[in-house]
């Protein structure tokens, strides 16, 4: 074959083919990122749109915008979409996807097929879920508490619990498939403690899909069939007990927050050694951080239960071991902040979102310790105050990781480059419409206001505005992206393939990558986080 | 330009099963291999969900289990267990053919297997169908309205044969599964795909049917044999 010195365009993952064939039936996990990029993002604005409701239903102390039933429907699908179809497929299923086999330095995730028949069970999931919403709701809250949910409900339960049921084995199948491809696909030289950060809380992310989402599976299963066949495992009338399903939904539940906020923690670890032009400070704890979360999530479920008639000595036990959480969490704070000290810091937008990932997710895991605090808790349950630490970890937290990683990685992605200023402007409104959403209900929450009701005494009218103000705000944060993102696959400069300046095998290759992601297998001689450090007296 | 050149061209003689991503034969067992025993994982925590509740459940109400136990059918559970054994030394013998490369051989092996997981479905469905004769009835033992339990002084029998339908009865799914896979198989090994030396998608559906043989050998004692002993 003769090289040709005619300068085409060079093949790439997003011109390898044309046409709707070539996406929907794709064994590319590149676009199956894209797939998923474009599904959950649907699933983010129609969960985003009933929080829209809820916030301006509570500008007012009155219910005056919807009826009281419309609002328990309205939480119900607000919690069902953001968590079961957003926050937790979206970083590991668009970054992830994306990524795992690249930063391996492997052509693909070891199942393709598999991963693309993910997606199809994500979506039928999705359009269970979605005719739920079309036939008029569920108002049993995202936890399904029995006996509301197998006895006296009268909506939708049964198709949003088969939604859920079905798009748990996408989470299984996406887990599964990064698993097997971080054990036996690494490139040559690429050792677990050379894999970049990101991989080893996909991975432990990974674990826990595999583990607890089962237990969801069988658990929303059983819902349903109670429903249909009376089988009354939690029906007290024939013997069932309500509060084993409490046990049995948050076995998933709980660590399914760790599903969400560990591959937020794994983008930031990339984001702060990029920006800071250093290696993460104490990799192997940040690693090891990681899989300890993964192994303590099996281990807390019981703090949801402190005022379920749990015994006083297992309440005991589920406090001091979810006090044990902060440990490794705390671990990757220090780090990443000692990752900064002396750093090249860049205030370039990814950086941004990692420095307000890094404070919100404090704020929200500090107060998580409030709730793992028997008496504290006692006091706050069910009050604003737990709503406003959750929205600090998943909101804050994974939102504010998923934000920067795509900022970061869309360079790679698209090949082409997004507009800063206005990228920086609108992390900022993200910031502030954040804050001031979720900072008031905390104040909230501890004075009593109850979540789930849509009225409340007039007393908490001025927090409650605040709130609302705050979520218009966030709305239009993030409404912005959504403009100079698809702007620049178009009108964006072109990338190169290394942007940043950052290390890592993903910026070795082309942007966009090759569908076979490098034209000859990586071979690492290298650490992760390989920074050249300054040369010293270079700065007076 | 060997550099443009796509990866798998550069090796020759490739297996015609080798996927493009993968290097090796071996990579791709070794990956398939890791992947069945997650999936595994993954099953054993699906079914654990159940195990737990039985177990609560079992610890509340053991004379209410003991008595609905009694209603089973002992024999017909006796001889499924046997059936679904034997099914799992056909499967052995089955990946043991395949490793030696005697095609005609595994090909008896998987309709055997076949065969015999056939046999367990239709006893059991048997058994489903005498339970649901007795619809409505005295001895209604299908959870739900209808439900009657003779021994009227024993509370709670309802949740034990909810157990027993809905255990079973994810078991047999996971049997119906098992078959699909095996005519799957039965197709690889016809035309060919299988040889001696890519033989791991036999050995992998193994691990599945032997997994399934397993949660059987915990569901049988666990449903048909309580407080049968010392009588």
């Amino acid at each position: 074959m003769v090289t040709s010195t005619v300068l085409a365009p060079p093949r790439h993952y997003l011109n390898d083919g044309y046409g709707i064939k070539s996406w929907l039936l794709t064994r590319d996990h590149k676009r199956i990122a894209l797939l998923y990029l474009a599904s959950v993002t649907i699933f983010f604005f129609v969960g985003g749109a009933m929080a829209v409701l809820i916030r301006l239903d509570l500008a007012t102390p009155v219910g005056d915008l919807v009826s009281d039933e419309t609002y328990n429907k309205l939480f119900t699908m607000h919690g069902v979409m953001m968590v079961f179809f957003f926050l937790i497929p979206v970083i590991p299923t668009v970054l992830g996807n994306f990524l795992v086999p690249i930063m391996i330095g492997a052509r693909d995730l070891a199942f393709p097929k598999i991963n693309l028949l993910s997606w199809y069970i994500y979506v039928i999931g999705g359009l269970f879920t979605l005719y739920a919403l079309v036939a008029g709701g569920v108002d049993t809250g995202w936890t399904f508490y029995t006996p509301f949910s197998t006895v006296s409900s009268t909506t939708n339960v049964i198709p949003t619990a088969l939604g859920i049921f079905v798009t748990g084995f996408s989470s299984i199948l996406t887990g599964l498939n990064f698993i097997v491809t971080i054990h036996r696909m690494r490139a040559p030289g690429m050792t677990w403690f050379r894999m970049p950060l990101f991989l080893w809380s996909t991975y432990a992310t990974s674990l826990i899909n595999v583990l607890a989402t089962p237990v969801i599976a069988i658990t929303v299963l059983l819902i349903a069939a109670e429903r249909v066949f009376h089988f009354g495992f939690f029906d007290p009338r024939v013997g069932g007990d309500p509060v084993l399903f409490q046990h049995l939904f948050w076995f998933y539940s709980h660590p399914a927050v760790y599903i969400m906020v560990l591959p937020a923690m794994g983008v930031i670890s990339e984001l702060v050694a990029a920006g800071c032009r250093k290696p993460v400070f104490g990799y192997s704890f940040v690693a090891f951080a990681s899989l300890a979360i993964a192994v303590l999530g099996f281990l807390v479920w019981g703090h949801h239960m402190f005022v379920a008639g749990e015994s006083v000595y297992s309440a005991l036990i589920f406090s001091i071991l979810s006090f044990l959480v902060a440990i490794p969490s705390a671990v990757k704070v220090f780090n990443w902040t000692a990752t900064m000290y002396k750093g090249a810091v860049s205030w370039e937008t990814p950086m941004l979102y990692a420095y307000g990932f890094i404070g919100l997710f404090t704020i929200g895991g500090l107060t998580g310790l409030f709730l793992a605090s028997i008496g504290v808790d006692v006091h706050v349950t069910d009050t604003y105050f737990v709503i406003a630490h959750f929205h600090y970890i998943m909101v804050g937290g994974t939102i504010m990781g998923y934000l920067g990683g795509l900022h970061y990685w869309w360079p790679k992605i698209s090949g082409r480059l997004y507009n800063e200023g206005l990228a920086k402007l609108s992390a900022g409104i993200i910031f502030v419409g954040f804050n001031l959403t979720f900072f008031p209900q905390f104040v909230l929450g501890y004075l009593g206001m109850p979540r789930r009701y849509h009225a409340y005494p007039p007393d908490f009218q001025v927090l409650n505005v605040l709130s609302s103000a705050g979520a218009s705000i966030l709305g239009a944060g993030y409404l912005i992206p959504m403009v100079y993102l698809m702007w620049s696959l178009r009108y964006g400069r072109l990338a190169g393939s290394n942007p940043w300046g950052a290390v890592g095998l993903e910026w070795t290759t082309a942007s966009p990558p090759p569908t076979e992601n490098f034209t000859q297998t990586p071979l690492v001689s290298w650490e992760a986080y390989d920074y050249q450090p300054p040369v010293e007296g270079h700065v007076a | 330009m060997p550099d443009a050149a796509p990866h798998h061209t550069a090796v020759a003689g490739l297996h015609p099963g080798l996927a493009h991503h993968f290097d090796s034969v071996e990579q791709q067992t070794e990956a398939t291999t890791l992947g069945m025993w997650v999936f595994l994982g993954t099953e054993v925590l699906f079914f654990g969900g159940l195990f737990l509740v039985y177990a609560i459940y079992r610890t509340w109400y053991p004379d209410a289990f003991s008595a609905a136990s009694h209603e089973l059918d002992v024999t017909l559970g006796t001889i499924n267990t046997a059936v679904l054994i034997t099914s799992s030394l056909t499967m052995a013998l089955a990946v043991h053919a395949a490793q030696l490369g005697q095609r005609r051989l595994l090909m008896v092996f998987l309709i055997l297997t076949m065969i015999l997981g056939a046999a367990f479905l239709g006893i059991k469905s048997l058994e489903y169908y005498h339970k649901f004769a007795e619809c409505p009835g005295p001895a209604c033992h299908v959870p739900g309205p209808a439900f009657q339990f003779e021994k009227a002084h024993v509370r709670h029998a309802q949740i034990f044969f909810s157990l027993y339908f809905v255990m079973t009865g994810l078991h047999a799914l996971h049997m119906i599964i098992g078959v699909g896979i095996m005519t799957w198989m039965l197709v690889w090994a016809w035309n060919g795909t299988i040889t001696k030396e890519y033989y791991s998608p036999i050995e992998i559906s193994g691990l599945y049917w032997h997994f399934v043989d397993i949660v059987w050998i915990f569901l049988f004692p666990l449903l048909y044999l309580i407080g049968r002993h010392g009588h």
